[in-house]
Order: C-alpha cells, then sequence, then structure tokens
C-alpha cells in the first residue's frame, strides 16, 4: 500500500501537544449552544423588568391568537399585457457579456418573471465562458439596496433633463474657454464605446481619454508592446501548455484578465493509456499562497527577487548565456531541471510571469519566443486592461496644479483605488467641473459636483471585443429598476448626438463587425467570431534587459505582496454579502482581508495565531508602515508564504456606498505605488488581537485521512489500483471483502435498476478550488447569509464547502532519507517546518447523498429520507430541529437555521429588503428558523429535467441533468448525472480506477464519489 | 360546505326558472320570426359576417348598424360592402368620410355576399324587435314570487289559528277551575318528597365521575383534534374578488376551454391568471352582457355589463374610441387556492403529462358563478390521488424505458404514480 501522509488543515494541527485539538476530536459540535437572545452580554443589562416580561407576553400571545384567527388573504396581479415570451413559471435565458471593469465573461442569465436570478456559463462561447465567483454573485449586485436611484448634484437629488442641460452648459462654456477637460474611464474593450468617446471629443475638442485600471498591468502591457507593437495582454491557449513555468502569475485567479482555469483543468487529468497516462506538469515560483500555486506540482516559495533571478537564469541556459553570479547552488539545481523540462516540451511549455515589472515582462516573453511556445497566441490579445499608471499620476499632478479644469468618471472609483486618495480629492475640489458615472454612491462620487447613476452591466446594452477578432454583445436582461441611464448615452446626449448607444452598437456590428450574419444571431449567441487574425510576429531584444534583471535585493524590510482575493477581487463588489461571506479558498477566511505571514516571519517578530476551543481563530494585529503610510491590520499565518514576504489583499476598507457590515477590513490600495503590487514595508507587532471568521478549522478530520486521496504520476501509471487506490476491506466469516461487496451490506436497498439514479463525481485533479460553484449553490438554493459573528461561531450554511488541506511529508519515514540524501535547498527549507511549503488538496464537499445515510436513520420525525433517484431529501416543513442528523453525519454537510435568516433586521442582508429578495430562486423555499437544510442535489433542477423530456414526449440525453454546481464548474471537475444511463460520462467515471467514496469504510455509500487526486512530481 | 350545499340548492331552483323563461322566449320568438324568413337569414349573415366588428345599437369597432339603411341608399350600401376599399380609394366623399371617422381602419370586403344577402342583413338590422321578453317575464315572476308569498300566509295563519286556539283553551280550563272552586271542589295538594337532588347522586357515585371525566377527556380531546386539523384548510373559500367573474358565464354557458385563458397550465408550474389581454380578445366586442339573468341575486344584464365596464377601466379600453388609452391599472384578484411555500405543484406535470381534467381537483368550476375551493389541498387528498392514478405508460416515449425495464422485472404492466415516487417527500418538498 502506498505509504499514507498527514492532511492537516491549519498549521496550529501541527502541535501535538495543543489541547484543543483533542477538544475538537471529541466534540463534535464544539460550540456551546446559544443564549435565547442574540446578545448574550445584553441580557444582565436589560432595563426589561418581570412586569414589563409578563406584559409582553400577555400582548404578543393576545396579538398571535388573534392574528391566527383568519389566514392571510394573498393578492395575485397578474400582467395587463402579457409579454409574449414571459410565461409566468417559465425560465427565460438571455446571453449577454457582463463587463464590470474587473472581469469580463460571456454568460447565461436566468430570468424568472422578467427579473434575472442567477448567471450561468455560456458554454459556446470560445472565450472568457467560465463565470468566475464573482461574476456569479453579481446577480445579487443587480439587487442593491444601496444603488443610487437618481441623478445627483452636490448632493441633491435632480432629474436627467437637468443634469444634461446644465452639464452641457458648463461643458460648452469650457471648450469656449478652451479649458482642459479629462474623461476617464476603466479599461472599456467596446469598439462602439470608443466610437462614442471619439465622436464626443470631436465635439467637444478639450476632452482627452484615459484608461484607468484599480488593479493595473501595465507592465505586461508595455512589454507586450514592445514584443509585439500592440498594447494588449496575449492569449494564452493551456490546452496546448504541457509544461508551465509561472512565476508569481496566479493565471487561475486575475491575473490577465483571468479565463484560464478551464483549459487548464483539462489538461491537469491525466489521459491516455493506462501506464502511459500524461498530465501537465507545472512550477510555480510565488511569494503569496495563490490558487495556482496551490495546484502546481512543484511550488516554490520566493520573493521576487529570487523570482526575477530565476528567470534570468532560465533565459540565458535556454539562450546558451552564463548564469547571473548570484545564482546560488540550489537554484542552479531548479533552473536545470525546469530548463530540461522546458527543452523537453518545448514549443508546449509556456513561461509566465505576474511581476509588474517589464524587464521580467519581457524576458519572460523572449524566453517564449525562444522556446517557441505555442500556447502564447499572441494575436488573440485581449484589451481587457489598458491603463497606464504614469499618465494617471500626470493627470492627478495636472488637476492639482489646475491645468486641467474639468474631469468625467466612469467605471472607476479612483478615491477608494488610488494610493494617495488625499491628492484626488484636493484635486477634485479644485475641479471646475466634474462627474461621476457610478452605481453606486462610492468613495469618489460623494467628491464630485455631478453623479450620474449608471445602471448594472444586468441592465445594459453593450459589446466588447472579448479577443482580437471575438466579439461580445451585452443586453438588458430586465429594465432599468432605477433612474439610471448609461455612460455612453449620457455622453451622446452631451455632445447633442441624436443616436442611442443602442443604435450605434447595431450600426457599428452591421457595417463592420457582422459580416452579413444579422445582429439578431449575434445577439442570440452572445458572441460573434471574426477570423481576421494576422499573425503578429515577435521583435525585441532583451540581451540588455537580463543582465539588469534581477535588481537589487531587499534587505531592509519586509516584501509586501498585494493581490486580489477570489472572492472580493479589486472591491467593486464589497456591497455583496454572498462575495463578503465566500470562504478564501486558500485562507478559508471570511468576511476579512488580513497580512499573510510566514510561520518564521511572525515568530521572529512576535505575531500570533491563537484557535480558540470552538474552533474560532484569533489573530495578532500587525502595525505596518510603508514610508510613513500605516495601518493596522490582522496577522494570519500562511502556511506556504514565502520567508520574507508578507500579502495583502485589495478590495477591502471600503468606506461609502457599502453596508456597515461590509466596511471591514483594510484598504490595501494606500499600499499601491506607483501601481507596483510588490513594495518593502516593515511590520511591528502590537498588542491587540483581531477576531477572524474563518471556516478552516471548525471541523477536523478527526485522523481521518482516508477522506483525501492522492498519488503520483508515475505511481498512477506503475502500480495497480490496489495500491494507490484501495479500497477499505471488512472481515466476514474470517473472509476479506470489499466494504461496498453486498455481503458486507446490512440494510435492504431500492432497487435502483430503473428509472434515474443520480451520481456526482468530483475529479480532485481538475478542481482548482476557484470557488464558483460555492456562490452557484448560494444563488440556485436561496442559501442565507448568515454574517460574521455567526460564522465564528461555525454556524455557516454553505451548502457546498470547498475543504482546503495541506500536507506535507515530514510525518514519514521516507522524509528522514530525504533529508539525508539531498543537498537542495528547498528540500531543505521544505523539512525545516512542514508549514513553509505544503502540499495543498481541494475537496468540494456537500451532502454526499449516501444510499444507507446515517442521518435518515436518526430522524425522530422521519424529515430525513431517501428517494429512489439517489437523493437523500430534506423535508424542511417536517423538520423539528432536533439535530441529531447534523450529529450522526459523518460529513458535517448538515447545516441548521439557528435564527430567521430573512425579513430579520438582525441579519441585515439581501434577504432582509424587497429589492434583495427579489433575486431568490422561487423554485426553492426559503428556509426558516429551527430547520435543518442541507444539499439536495439540485433536485429541483432534476425534477425540471424530467418534466421537460415528459412534456416533449421523449428520452432524457447525458449532460441534461446538471446541478448548480456541476454546471457552474467550467473545469470540468464536477460531472452529475444518471448513472442508470449506461453511456453516461458519469456513470464511466464510476468505473475509473481512481474513483473513491468518502469514508466508504462507514458502509455509508454515498452517491457523491472523487477522483483520486493525481500530482505529476517524482516521489 | 353548508353554505356552499345551499348554494347549490338555490342554483337548481334558478336553473327551473331561467328553463321556463326561455320556453316562453322560444314559442313567442318562433312565431315571430316564422312571419319574416328574411330577417332569419340576415341575421345568420350578420352573425357570421359581421358581429365582429360591427353591432346593432352600438358603436364598436365599426359604426352601429341600425337604421343604416336610412342613412345610405341600397346600391351605394351594395358597392361598399363588397369593395370597401375599392370605394375609399376612388374618393366617393362618404366613403372617404367614414374612414376618416374610424381613424383609417379598413373595413374588410365581402364580395361573397349577393344582393339579396345584403338585403336580408339590412332587413335584420333595421327589424326593430317589439319588447315581448319583459312582458312575459313579469308574470312568470309574479306567479313564482306570489307563490312563495301565499305559502308564508298560510304558514302564519295556520300558525295563527293554533294560537287563538291554545288561548281558546287556557282561558276555558282556567273559568271552569273557577267555578269547581266557587262550587267548593276541593284541590288536594300533592306532598312534596323529600328527594336527594342529582347532582348529589352523581358525585357519590365515583364510577359514574370517572366515566363521565373520561368522556370528557375523550371528547375533547377529539374536537381539539378536529380543530387542530382544519387550521390552514381553506375548502369552500370563496373570496369577493375586484370583478365578479363568473366561471359559469365563460365556462359553461359559453364552452370556453380551461386552457385557453389558463394557457400556462400546459407548460408551467403555474395554471396563469389570465392577463387582461387575453379577456380583450373576446371583450373587445363583447362590450354587454347580453345572457341569462339571475334577479334574485342580482345578476342581471346590467350588472355583468357593469362588470366588462370593470375590466375595460383596468385594461384601459376607451370604448368610444375603440382604442387603449394606455391607462391600466392591474387587477388585484384574490388568490384562492394557496399552497404553502415548502409545497412544489406543478400544473404542466397534471394537465399536460398525466392529461387530468382541471375538474378532479378544482370541481365543477363551469358551474360556479363565484369561484370556490373545492378540493381541500391537503397532503393527504394528494397522496390518495397518486395512490390511486396509474402512470400513462403508453403515449409518451419517456416512459418506454422505464415500462420495459419494469415489465421485464416484474411482469408489472400499470403503475401508479406511487410507485413511480410520487410519494416521496423531496418530489414535492424542496
Amino acid at each position: 500500500m502506498q505509504k499514507k501522509k498527514t492532511y492537516w488543515k491549519s498549521e496550529i494541527e501541527l502541535d501535538k501537544s495543543s489541547e484543543w485539538i483533542d477538544n475538537l476530536k471529541n466534540k463534535e459540535f464544539a460550540q456551546k449552544l446559544p443564549k435565547d437572545t442574540l446578545h448574550d452580554t445584553e441580557l444582565p443589562d436589560s432595563e426589561t423588568s418581570r412586569r414589563d416580561f409578563l406584559k409582553y407576553v400577555g400582548f404578543s400571545t393576545a396579538a398571535v391568537s388573534l392574528a391566527a384567527c383568519e389566514g392571510p388573504v394573498n393578492k395575485s396581479i397578474p400582467y395587463v399585457f402579457q409579454p409574449e415570451q414571459i410565461i409566468p413559471g417559465i425560465s427565460n435565458y438571455y446571453a449577454t457579456t457582463l463587463f464590470d471593469g474587473f472581469d469580463m465573461t460571456s454568460v447565461l442569465v436566468k430570468t424568472r418573471e422578467g427579473r434575472p436570478i442567477k448567471i450561468e456559463n455560456n458554454n459556446d462561447a470560445p472565450v472568457f465562458n467560465c463565470s468566475n465567483a464573482r461574476t456569479n454573485a453579481s446577480v445579487l449586485s443587480l439587487y442593491d439596496s444601496l444603488r443610487l436611484k437618481n441623478p445627483k448634484f452636490n448632493g441633491e437629488d435632480i432629474s436627467w433633463d437637468l443634469l444634461i442641460n446644465r452639464a452641457k452648459k458648463q461643458l460648452i462654456d469650457l471648450k469656449n474657454n478652451n479649458e482642459k477637460l479629462a474623461l476617464v474611464t476603466s479599461s472599456y474593450p467596446s469598439p462602439t464605446t470608443k466610437k462614442i468617446i471619439n465622436d464626443f471629443i470631436d465635439v467637444y475638442p478639450n476632452v482627452s481619454h484615459y484608461y484607468y485600471d484599480a488593479i493595473s498591468q501595465s507592465a505586461a502591457l508595455n512589454a507586450f508592446e514592445k514584443a509585439y507593437n500592440v498594447r494588449a495582454l496575449p492569449a494564452y491557449d493551456f490546452m496546448k501548455a504541457k509544461c508551465i513555468v509561472s512565476f508569481g502569475a496566479d493565471f487561475l485567479g486575475d491575473w490577465n484578465g483571468g479565463g484560464f482555469d478551464t483549459d487548464y483543468a483539462k489538461m491537469r487529468i491525466p489521459k491516455g493509456k493506462k501506464g502511459n497516462a500524461k498530465m501537465s506538469k507545472h512550477f510555480q515560483f510565488e511569494s503569496n499562497m495563490t490558487l495556482s500555486g496551490a495546484n502546481a506540482d512543484y511550488r516554490y516559495p520566493t520573493n521576487s527577487f529570487e523570482q526575477k533571478l530565476i528567470i534570468s537564469a532560465i533565459y540565458s541556459e535556454l539562450s546558451s548565456k552564463n548564469y547571473p553570479k548570484a545564482l546560488n547552488e540550489s537554484f542552479k539545481k531548479v533552473v536545470k531541471s525546469i530548463t530540461k523540462e522546458l527543452r523537453k516540451f518545448g514549443k508546449n511549455s509556456i513561461i509566465i510571469t505576474g511581476i509588474e515589472d517589464e524587464d521580467t515582462q519581457r524576458c519572460v516573453l523572449a524566453i517564449n519566443n525562444i522556446l517557441g511556445s505555442e500556447v502564447l497566441v499572441a494575436e488573440k490579445y485581449t484589451q481587457i486592461r489598458q491603463g497606464n499608471p504614469k499618465s494617471f499620476d500626470k493627470l492627478i499632478d495636472d488637476i492639482n496644479s489646475g491645468e486641467i479644469s474639468g474631469v468625467i468618471l466612469s467605471g472607476i472609483n479612483p478615491v477608494y483605488t488610488y494610493y494617495d486618495s488625499k491628492k484626488i480629492i484636493s484635486g477634485l475640489k479644485k475641479l471646475k467641473f466634474s462627474m461621476t458615472f457610478t452605481m453606486k454612491e462610492d468613495e469618489t462620487s460623494v467628491h464630485s459636483q455631478w453623479v450620474a447613476p449608471c445602471p448594472h452591466s444586468l441592465e445594459s446594452w453593450g459589446d466588447f471585443e472579448l479577443r482580437n477578432g471575438i466579439f461580445g454583445l451585452t443586453q438588458p436582461t430586465i429594465k432599468n429598476i432605477f433612474d439610471t441611464r448609461q455612460f455612453q448615452d449620457v455622453l451622446l446626449d452631451l455632445a447633442e448626438i441624436k443616436t442611442t448607444y443602442y443604435d450605434e452598437i447595431k450600426l457599428l456590428w452591421t457595417n463592420t463587425i457582422l459580416n452579413g450574419t444579422t445582429f439578431e444571431k449575434a445577439l442570440h449567441d452572445g458572441f460573434f467570431i471574426k477570423k481576421n487574425n494576422k499573425k503578429l510576429t515577435y521583435s525585441d531584444n532583451v540581451d540588455e534587459v537580463v543582465k539588469r534583471l534581477p535588481g537589487k535585493k531587499n534587505n531592509t524590510g519586509l516584501e509586501l505582496h498585494l493581490y486580489s482575493k477570489t472572492g472580493i477581487g479589486d472591491g467593486q463588489q464589497a456591497n455583496n454579502p454572498w462575495l463578503q461571506e465566500f470562504p478564501d479558498p486558500i485562507s478559508r477566511v471570511t468576511w476579512d482581508n488580513y497580512l499573510t505571514i510566514s510561520k518564521t516571519d511572525a515568530s521572529n517578530l512576535g505575531l500570533k495565531n491563537i484557535n480558540q476551543s470552538d474552533g474560532a481563530l484569533d489573530g495578532s494585529i500587525a502595525l505596518i508602515n510603508l514610508n510613513g503610510i500605516e495601518e493596522k491590520v490582522p496577522v494570519l499565518i500562511q502556511p506556504g508564504q514565502a520567508v520574507g514576504t508578507v500579502g495583502l489583499a485589495f478590495g477591502y476598507g471600503r468606506t461609502k456606498g457599502v453596508k456597515e457590515e461590509m466596511q471591514i477590513g483594510v484598504n490595501a490600495y494606500s499600499f499601491y505605488k506607483q501601481s507596483n503590487p510588490i513594495q518593502i514595508i516593515n511590520v511591528k507587532a502590537t498588542d491587540e488581537f483581531h477576531e477572524f471568521a474563518c471556516t478552516q478549522l471548525q471541523n477536523t478530520l478527526i485522523g481521518r485521512d482516508e477522506i483525501v486521496r492522492e498519488s503520483t504520476l508515475e505511481i498512477f501509471n506503475t502500480k495497480d489500483k490496489k495500491y494507490w487506490n484501495p479500497m477499505t476491506q471488512v472481515s466476514r466469516d474470517h473472509k476479506e471483502i470489499d466494504v461496498t461487496s453486498e455481503k458486507a451490506d446490512m440494510w435492504q436497498a431500492f432497487d435502483r435498476s430503473w428509472g434515474h439514479h443520480f451520481n456526482l463525481s468530483i475529479d480532485l485533479n481538475a478542481c482548482t478550488g476557484c470557488g464558483a460553484c460555492v456562490i452557484a449553490c448560494h444563488a440556485e438554493n436561496n442559501v442565507p447569509v448568515v454574517g460574521k459573528r455567526e460564522i465564528r461561531k461555525s454556524r455557516d450554511m454553505h451548502w457546498l464547502r470547498i475543504d482546503r488541506y495541506y500536507s506535507s511529508e515530514n510525518t514519514f519515514e521516507g522524509d528522514i532519507e530525504k533529508v539525508e540524501n539531498s543537498s537542495d535547498f528547498f528540500v531543505r527549507k521544505e523539512l525545516e517546518n512542514p508549514s513553509e511549503n505544503p502540499q495543498v488538496t481541494f475537496q468540494p464537499i456537500m451532502c454526499q447523498h449516501c444510499n444507507h445515510a446515517p442521518c435518515e436513520t436518526v430522524c425522530p420525525v422521519a424529515a430525513s429520507v431517501h428517494g429512489r433517484q439517489g437523493q437523500n431529501h430534506m423535508t424542511y416543513n417536517r423538520c423539528i430541529g432536533t439535530r441529531y442528523c447534523a450529529n450522526n453525519c459523518p460529513y458535517k454537510v448538515r447545516r441548521f437555521n439557528w435564527f430567521l435568516y430573512n425579513k430579520n433586521d438582525e441579519f441585515d442582508y439581501h434577504m432582509n429588503d424587497d429589492l434583495g429578495r427579489m433575486v431568490l430562486n422561487p423554485d426553492v423555499v426559503v428556509r426558516s428558523r429551527g430547520v435543518m437544510e442541507k444539499c439536495s442535489l439540485c433536485i429541483q433542477m432534476t425534477q425540471k429535467t424530467i418534466l421537460d423530456a415528459k412534456l416533449e414526449g421523449r428520452q432524457i440525453k447525458d449532460g441534461e441533468f446538471q446541478t448548480a454546481c456541476s454546471s457552474a464548474c467550467g473545469s470540468g471537475a464536477m460531472v452529475f448525472g444518471d448513472v442508470n444511463d449506461k453511456d453516461s460520462k458519469v456513470n464511466k467515471l464510476r468505473s475509473n480506477d481512481r474513483m473513491y467514496r468518502l469514508l466508504e469504510s462507514v458502509g455509508t455509500e454515498p452517491n457523491v464519489m472523487y477522483q483520486t487526486k493525481v500530482r505529476n512530481i517524482e516521489a | 360546505m353548508i353554505f356552499n350545499y345551499n348554494f347549490c340548492s338555490l342554483f337548481s331552483g334558478k336553473t327551473i326558472f331561467i328553463c321556463l323563461l326561455t320556453f316562453f322566449i322560444f314559442l313567442f320568438g318562433s312565431n315571430c320570426f316564422s312571419q319574416d324568413d328574411n330577417i332569419k337569414k340576415g341575421k345568420a349573415l350578420f352573425n357570421t359576417n359581421c358581429a365582429a366588428c360591427h353591432k346593432i345599437n352600438k358603436r364598436a369597432v365599426g359604426p352601429a348598424l341600425k337604421g343604416v339603411s336610412d342613412k345610405y341608399e341600397k346600391e351605394w350600401l351594395y358597392t361598399w360592402i363588397k369593395n370597401s376599399t375599392a370605394m375609399v380609394k376612388s374618393g366617393d366623399a362618404r366613403a372617404v368620410a367614414i374612414y376618416e371617422e374610424y381613424n383609417g381602419s379598413v373595413m374588410t370586403s365581402f364580395p361573397q355576399l349577393s344582393n339579396e344577402d345584403i338585403d336580408n342583413i339590412l332587413a335584420y338590422t333595421d327589424y326593430i324587435p317589439p319588447a315581448p321578453v319583459a312582458a312575459i317575464q313579469t308574470p312568470v315572476v309574479a306567479t313564482q314570487n306570489n307563490s312563495n308569498i301565499s305559502n308564508t300566509i298560510i304558514l302564519s295563519v295556520l300558525v295563527l289559528v293554533l294560537l287563538s286556539l291554545l288561548t281558546m283553551l287556557i282561558l276555558v280550563n282556567k273559568t271552569l277551575k273557577k267555578i269547581a272552586i266557587s262550587n267548593g271542589v276541593v284541590f288536594e295538594e300533592k306532598p312534596k318528597k323529600q328527594k336527594t337532588p342529582l347532582w348529589k347522586l352523581f358525585i357519590e357515585n365515583p364510577f359514574l365521575v370517572f366515566l363521565s371525566v373520561v368522556f370528557f377527556l375523550f371528547s375533547s380531546a377529539y374536537v381539539g383534534y378536529a380543530y387542530l386539523m382544519q387550521i390552514g384548510i381553506d375548502q369552500g373559500y370563496m373570496p369577493i374578488q375586484p370583478i365578479h367573474y363568473s366561471h359559469k358565464i365563460h365556462s359553461g354557458d359559453n364552452q370556453i376551454e380551461c386552457k385557453y385563458c389558463h394557457s400556462s397550465a400546459r407548460v408551467s408550474k403555474h395554471s396563469g391568471i389570465p392577463s387582461l389581454n387575453v379577456c380583450m380578445n373576446c371583450h373587445m366586442n363583447i362590450a354587454e352582457y347580453n345572457g341569462e339573468e339571475d334577479l334574485e341575486k342580482g345578476y342581471t344584464k346590467e350588472f355583468y355589463t357593469n362588470e366588462i365596464k370593470k375590466l375595460y377601466k383596468a385594461v384601459g379600453w376607451n370604448e368610444e374610441t375603440q382604442s387603449y388609452t394606455g391607462e391600466t391599472q392591474p387587477v388585484e384578484w384574490v388568490r384562492i387556492h394557496n399552497l404553502p411555500d415548502f409545497v412544489y405543484f406543478n400544473h404542466a406535470q397534471h394537465v399536460s403529462v398525466a392529461g387530468i381534467d382541471c375538474q378532479k381537483c378544482h370541481g365543477p368550476v363551469e358551474e360556479m358563478e363565484i369561484l370556490y375551493q373545492h378540493s381541500s389541498l391537503t397532503m393527504g387528498w394528494c397522496i390518495d390521488c397518486h395512490r390511486e392514478s396509474d402512470v400513462n405508460l403508453k403515449d409518451n416515449e419517456y416512459y418506454t424505458k422505464i415500462h420495459e425495464e419494469l415489465s421485464k422485472k416484474y411482469g408489472v404492466e400499470k403503475l401508479t404514480v406511487a410507485q413511480m415516487g410520487g410519494l416521496e417527500c423531496g418530489k414535492c418538498h424542496y
């Protein structure tokens, strides 16, 4: 048998002397029972006397009994004129492109009775077709109650007519006086918008247009321009990538606009004949632990200096030049092995970097050119980022010096995202004219004269060039909820051009893009491919660049790496409770940003992470300082963080346009000097502690390591399945038999040979941990948001969680050998402390829908029962909330409604206002207090598929059955279907060698299965 | 339930009355029409060709046709009816005037009508029917009312007679007594026995006390249980709606298919309250009610016509100009069939897949003047049906595989909904 590894969820678990871990192991529900009131501490100070209490009791009893006398009268109000396409109870889907200046995705929007309720992937679209967690959650941002409802002038509500007329007058005056104006927008790869802006500038020649990105990728843009003469970001075809070397590029995150995980994941599944299966090999050099690093085969925690050094060394090696002097022995070894791999795979290898340094970026492009990499597709570039921080810095100076008299801002929030917000505020105050187009009354708009409310992407028209030659259309899926107008329409009005954005799009597309295809067809598809890519040729010389590349080594402080989190991103959707409560895939922390630090640095600086007995996490608060900019930041010890570096996420610390509960965290943009995400800072410890709401420790493995299974490609290819994926054996009549065999079964099972039998397969190799499924599940199943306080008490309601396990081999005898035989720097570094560079496994866990479910047998009211189709049903109306089922569930997937989470001021999230409740799925009930709930394998979706087939009188094809998570999973890690359909994909996966089920030895026979993770590493 | 019962019995009384009424009308009408065959033919032609846009006494899409032959000479009318467009184009002054008055809407040409046909139609539109219906109506109503009144009078007279007889008897008895006393007859007073009161006897008998306590407990438990079990069950719920919409008239008298208005029942989980534009498909031309009346309840023609006016107001229909004003007032219907949120019910599954009649759950809707909840809509009621009903396996390709597998395995030919998993909690609760 393959030697066993130890898996751990938090670095503290490695400390065997710790008491709390025993406590967690022994008590499945470590938290205490809640008191009757939310605020336990308030009770003793309460002023309510006994008499008052009796009065209230009397009154409420009387009120309740009176109210109970009559049933409520429900009103039904049908349409006066029903639109032809809308049938109440039937969903309509519209293909559209969502773009908010940061994320761009081609999606299908599910609407019910005219309101969008869910975002689905547009699988037909060629690029950007996989929505991430933020895009999935953007449907809730549409129903944000804090959105601007009408235009404003100096804080007062005004009408659009007034705004247009008066602003136009002002603009004409400025034009006549020949005073300069700046139009600053987020990157906007829209052909029609570009035309409209040009038309606007034709009318007002005193206006100049600037692009500004909250998170800039200017260095990459400049490097690409030097190499290929286009200021853009190249495309990468990871389907062709057999060897990936990444230096600080989180390409499974937001690097280059994201959207690479689909292709990457497909190459991570071992394919080919048994014994000769192949998968891509992934090396990652990085400082923060990112999603890409977590998925890599080899991960090297390094700082940016070391990364640059290795890049230059690889370049020198590949181009047969000399090593830079600073390279030590262990680095040399790494470089050797990587260049060997790169050479071996040649055009199928790729090297990428996320370091915001033009020289580094140029060098990497040069290496790809030497390799002749086919993964990099230069001509399919995208202009999703176009900003130039230098010109923006100059603009701010010009505004402050009075050279520029007015600005029009659209889609940006520089007061929040620019590192020196005071400078922007003082500049804005000096201006004669300032107008902000925004969805929310944000930090910038409160300092602006004119505030023009914009519609959400789901209410807008639009067109985008997703990649060169591939176009996307945006169409409204709901009528404007508030009195909003699109930026483009207002520009046209201000320039007195008598047309609309929609007409302009239609005209431009019909004349220049569509080549005869009808506009309606393109609108129906949501995208259009125009094949006109002419090959771009590489023309850059980096010999000089390589020589100066590593630059100076930092010896003064810690290297701060600013990054965008999977959930919050650049911070635009900070008022979205789904995203705030979304556990970060790596740290599993919700509702916070924090300084990630390595264990070594933390103990040197005296920073601590303390785990409370119930699994809650407290972290020291550190004082960080960048040339006088000081901020107090809570600290989270992050296994795998490179020593000498710290990480901090953008997107937190919002103060305007977000609810009080979501005004949390630290604004990392104040450290984003010169738009460089790497800064040298000083960190000091303070005595204070911060309370995290971290889900990582809330349930431990209790020593059941068989939950995660993994192997290496070599073992997978050479050894028998029994070696690396053994079936648990039990003894019957003194003979060892498989635990799943019928003989070992003491239950009577349904006859499942007819009808449907649903199974869900989750491939641990393909799962990148992106969390799109978590948000999709929220949206589909009306999962409530419970808030930071409740999460801290382990009362999270996520039906689907992605468990993240760390592992390292330090507990095995084999490692001692490894140390003795190796002079490798990284091996030594790794073994000094297991948390220095752990391996990571992501495992999505939802209800396992056991055929012999332990929860069902203990329910006293039979609210949890089994269905013939394999789903474990949870009948909310029958549930009386004993929570026996949750106690008896070995997978800890059942969630209890401790409170009423809707229409309750204590939980002031989307379910507490009429607007936010519009996102609710009308096919799924909203659960009440005292009820247990859990994943249903989206029974509403499977039932709908069955009904559609019955109505049309046909058989169901494979792939029609979907759950919210499987359809949101762009990487193909989740496959759902009917195993009674012998040709179905999921049925084939059931007999796959890598298949295993969680805790098979318990005999629960789950209907959810997992595919063993295979790492492409040499053992 | 009791109320419904009463309602139904009244209803049947009304039917008899209506039958009588129609009989009289028929008698009279047949006499009258037999005198003029042309008018009869004209009426038929009018109904097939003209009634979609014209009314006799009232402006509709086109003008009212009463006395149209007085306004225009016959020859002109022939050409106009056969091809009005050509006439407008030729620039005939009167034709253009009509064309303009009706906002340029073109009258359909009827080249298939012969001059004789047109004469017949004109004969019908010119015909002024005498007002016989009311004349007949009154005596019928009167006799019915009279008979009712006489019954009460007879009863009250009888009661009066009996009462007076009683008083007389008492008076006689008193006088006889007085006479007897004056004659010296002595009335013996019965000695009163010292009896133990009943309640004391009862208390002294422990067995009886025990029995009655048990009885009391059981009966109160029974009553309490019965009370609790009916909470939330609104069988017979018959709220007053903002517009008095009679399913009896639409579905019963006029035989309109349920799913013509409730079209989404075929494809969606909701049967759907029809949007008002569906009403206007017919009511654009039906501006007044001309059917039967129920005078007892006050459902007169005016009453119904007034309800149609409510519809016009809600949908924003201007009868004068025959166009929509754009001012709408959505109707707030009171929802009758309320399933709790935690139940998922799909109409399409039952209506289209299973092919169940609407009446199976909704009762005799075509007889309901005011709609009420016919079934209890309890879970037991659902389950009972799921246990008994067979799934129609034959005509649906979806079931072919399942049917094959089952008949191979168990030799099953029939399959109830319950066997298909129709009793599983999760099928309706999610």
